[in-house]
């Protein structure tokens, strides 16, 4: 399956030279029709273009061994996020309401390669296939000196209105 | 690597600091007998970027049933934004990382609602009874499913004692960054892992804070955390505890 899949990807990417070949002006309107993958935020990817066209799979394969089993979220030292939802923060597209596409929209970065070689693509089966819209501030991130403050708080208010009814039995 | 290996003790070493420090470990006497606790946060149980999680930390938590209100349902409602799961209108089905089970003792007639989730046993039944290898212990003594690999075979529902685990049955969408979930693979309480890799407190945790302040969370494994000393103070009772599975979660007043 997974050998299929980069063979797949292999095979397309040198339909991509192929394509570039035959059309030459690089703006995909050839006699060849060429995915359009809409372009990133940020400055540069994780690894080179190349390499990413080949080999995006198996980094991403490394990645989630390293997650899941092995706890390490954040950027090994010496490497960039290799985190799948480092590759939706930055290749993020937004559609016609500014918010960005889902992979059900043919306008997803992703899509755009994997539609146009019939790869099909099971991560975003149970990984959100765009950000999540911001967050509202919520006051609190759980860590510590948040805490204590919230905790001294509801101490005070405890204080201030006497014996809390809630712990009235069973104590 | 051999970088973070070597910092390793001395991490160690930070933490007990802190957690003598007067940041560390807040525990507020409300009344007799109504004691609040709050584990160190950040710094306290965060790992050098790269480093895999340790055998040496067990995370645990301890809940005690008398200061959890009936009627409150924080840590659920907590669990759910935080993951991303939701009932589907199929009552059946629907998943529960967490869930309040109503018990009674018979005798006294006295009834409490208690905060049941994954009990990330040490034993676990769910790793042993796994055909592929997706149901797995992490060193740290986290229960997880590895849905790339998990099947969807059921087995672990079926093994484990707790009904902790649930299939899901729905196509899932836009689902939060940290809970990847979808349909024909099974998910459980995380502990909120990725949580407590950044360093922050299990959601449900951190939501009863404001409220009952009935769990603590910790390292088990830590003689100076607070949960160490809860559980050495008093012997919690653990559900079911004639299985001998060695759950990382305790229950006091039950
Ligand atoms: S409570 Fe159930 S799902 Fe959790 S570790 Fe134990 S057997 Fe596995
Ligand atoms: S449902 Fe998934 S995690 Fe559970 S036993 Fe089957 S393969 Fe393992």
């Amino acid at each position: 399956m997974i050998r299929a899949r980069a063979m797949a990807v292999a095979l397309l990417v040198s339909l991509i030279g192929a394509g570039s070949a035959i059309a030459g002006d690089g703006s995909g309107a050839g006699r060849t029709p060429r995915p359009n993958p809409p372009k990133a935020q940020g400055e540069a990817c994780v690894r080179d273009t190349d390499v990413m066209r080949r080999n995006h799979m198996t980094l991403l394969m490394h990645q989630r061994d390293d997650t899941v089993h092995r706890g390490v979220r954040t950027k090994n030292p010496g490497t960039k996020d290799l985190s799948l939802s480092g590759c939706i923060g930055c290749h993020a597209a937004p559609g016609a309401d500014g918010r960005p596409v889902s992979y059900a929209d043919p306008g997803h970065f992703c899509r755009a390669c994997h539609s146009y070689a019939a790869v099909s693509i099971d991560c975003f089966e149970c990984h959100a296939s765009r950000p999540a819209p911001a967050k509202t501030a919520s006051g609190s991130d759980g860590t510590m000196p948040d805490l204590a403050r919230d905790m001294a708080k509801d101490l005070s208010a405890y204080l201030d209105q006497g014996r809390d009814q809630t712990r009235e039995d069973g104590r | 690597m051999s970088d973070a290996r070597d910092s390793r003790s001395d991490l160690a070493a930070d933490r007990r600091a802190l957690l003598r420090g007067a940041g560390g470990l807040l525990a507020v006497l409300l009344a007799p007998g109504v004691t609040l606790y709050a584990l160190g946060g950040t710094e306290a149980a965060a790992r050098a970027p790269g480093e895999a999680v340790s055998p040496k930390v067990r995370w645990g938590l301890l809940i005690d049933v008398n200061a959890c209100p009936a009627e409150c349902d924080a840590c659920v409602a907590a669990c759910r934004t935080e993951n991303g799961w939701a009932d589907t209108g199929h009552s059946a089905t629907d998943p529960h990382w967490i869930r309040k089970v109503s018990v009674r003792d018979p005798a006294s007639g006295a009834a409490r609602e208690v905060p049941v989730m994954c009990q990330h046993c040490a034993s676990a039944p769910c790793v042993d009874v796994c055909p592929t290898g997706a149901s797995f212990r992490r060193a740290d003594g986290i229960v997880l499913v590895d849905r790339h690999i998990c099947i969807g075979c059921r087995y672990c529902i079926m093994a484990c004692p707790y009904k902790a685990r649930t299939l899901v049955h729905e196509p899932v969408h836009d689902q939060t960054a940290d809970a990847p979930r979808g349909k024909g693979t099974v998910e459980g309480c995380t502990l909120c892992a990725p949580r407590i890799d950044a360093g922050r407190l299990p959601a449900c945790v951190e939501a009863c804070a404001a409220k009952g302040a009935a769990m603590l969370f910790g390292d088990l494994n830590d003689p100076n955390s607070a949960i160490a000393k809860a559980v050495a103070a008093r012997a919690p009772a653990r559900i079911r505890a004639d299985l001998r599975l060695d759950p990382g979660v305790g229950y006091r007043g039950l």
